[in-house]
């Protein structure tokens, strides 16, 4: 976009953020208004790489299956936790080769992957793009490396890449 | 008076069925955090609180403060916001630190670096063959 409005998206979400914080009237949406384009034109002298969204009618639909994935498995951890020490359960790192080369929806999938409990980002190799987690209840590997790569990792592709 | 008469019944069981949630999964992370036997199962634990634990508490809140002042309250969804893209961050640092120690010590059931390259060098031949 143009000089003055470097960062679209950031500068409309901190106005968001402004208009949460301090509550809805015209006042705090000029305040906030200018608050936003100084931090944003601020933010342009960083000149950070610029994430490009392709698709951004798939991100509802993105949110919507990571929130209930993160649920389910809030509930299986807390199963395994509650089990103790009775329960034989093995954990261990799966290596997932990605595709998925963007930077903004590799910092997705990171939080993704992080927000999850049972599964943590452990490292990523850019150069080759594998990535390493580690899996609380492990079982199967290949179920693991499908599930990432077709639930999470083709969705971004669409959506960033 | 407590403000917490002017609350109706059905936002009430509403608000306390969501803090019980986010406070009981918070909590059982943490028995998950002392329970769990290495470290990298340890990281798993803490996650119950920075989830669905943040979030159950952050949903009672907007609950119970949007039905007494009759009107949206929102700015809770900045504290999830947050707590969701800072926690890899720390988390990355952890691991990382974690897998660097155990690789330097030769700790036992640490995947080592050079599987990376290996792989990607077998791969290679078998396509090229």
């Amino acid at each position: 976009m143009s000089a003055l409005l470097p960062y679209p998206l950031l500068t409309a979400s901190l106005l968001v953020m402004w208009i949460l914080l301090n509550g809805l009237s015209i006042g705090q949406v000029i305040l906030g208004g200018v608050i936003a384009l100084a931090a944003s034109l601020a933010m342009a002298a960083l000149q950070p790489a610029k994430p490009k969204i392709r698709r951004w009618d798939m991100i509802p639909q993105l949110v919507l299956t990571v929130l209930a994935d993160i649920l389910r498995s809030n509930i299986a951890v807390a199963g395994i936790i509650l089990q103790g020490g009775q329960h034989t359960r093995t954990s261990g790192f799966v290596m997932i080769p990605l595709e998925l080369r963007d930077r903004t929806g590799l910092a997705v999938l990171a939080c993704i992957i992080t927000s999850t409990p049972g599964t943590a980002w452990v490292e990523y190799h850019a150069g080759s793009g594998r990535l390493r987690i580690h899996v609380l209840d492990l079982i199967d590997q290949q179920a693991w490396i499908d599930l990432i790569k077709q639930r999470y990792e083709r969705r971004l592709m669409e959506i960033f890449e | 008076m407590t403000p917490l008469a002017d609350l109706p019944v059905w936002a009430a069981l509403l608000t306390g069925f969501f803090l019980i949630l986010g406070s009981a999964l918070t909590l059982l992370g943490s028995v998950g955090l002392l329970r769990f036997r290495s470290f990298y199962e340890r990281i798993h634990a803490p996650t119950l609180g920075t989830t669905w634990g943040t979030g159950g508490v952050l949903i009672a809140s907007i609950i119970f403060h949007s039905v007494l002042q009759s009107k949206p309250v929102l700015h809770e969804i900045l504290i999830a916001l947050f707590v969701t893209v800072t926690t890899p961050v720390s988390l990355m640092l952890l691991a990382r630190a974690a897998l660097y120690r155990d690789r330097s010590e030769g700790n036992d059931g640490v995947p080592p670096f050079e599987v990376a390259a290996e792989s990607q060098d077998k791969q290679r031949r078998s396509s090229g063959a």
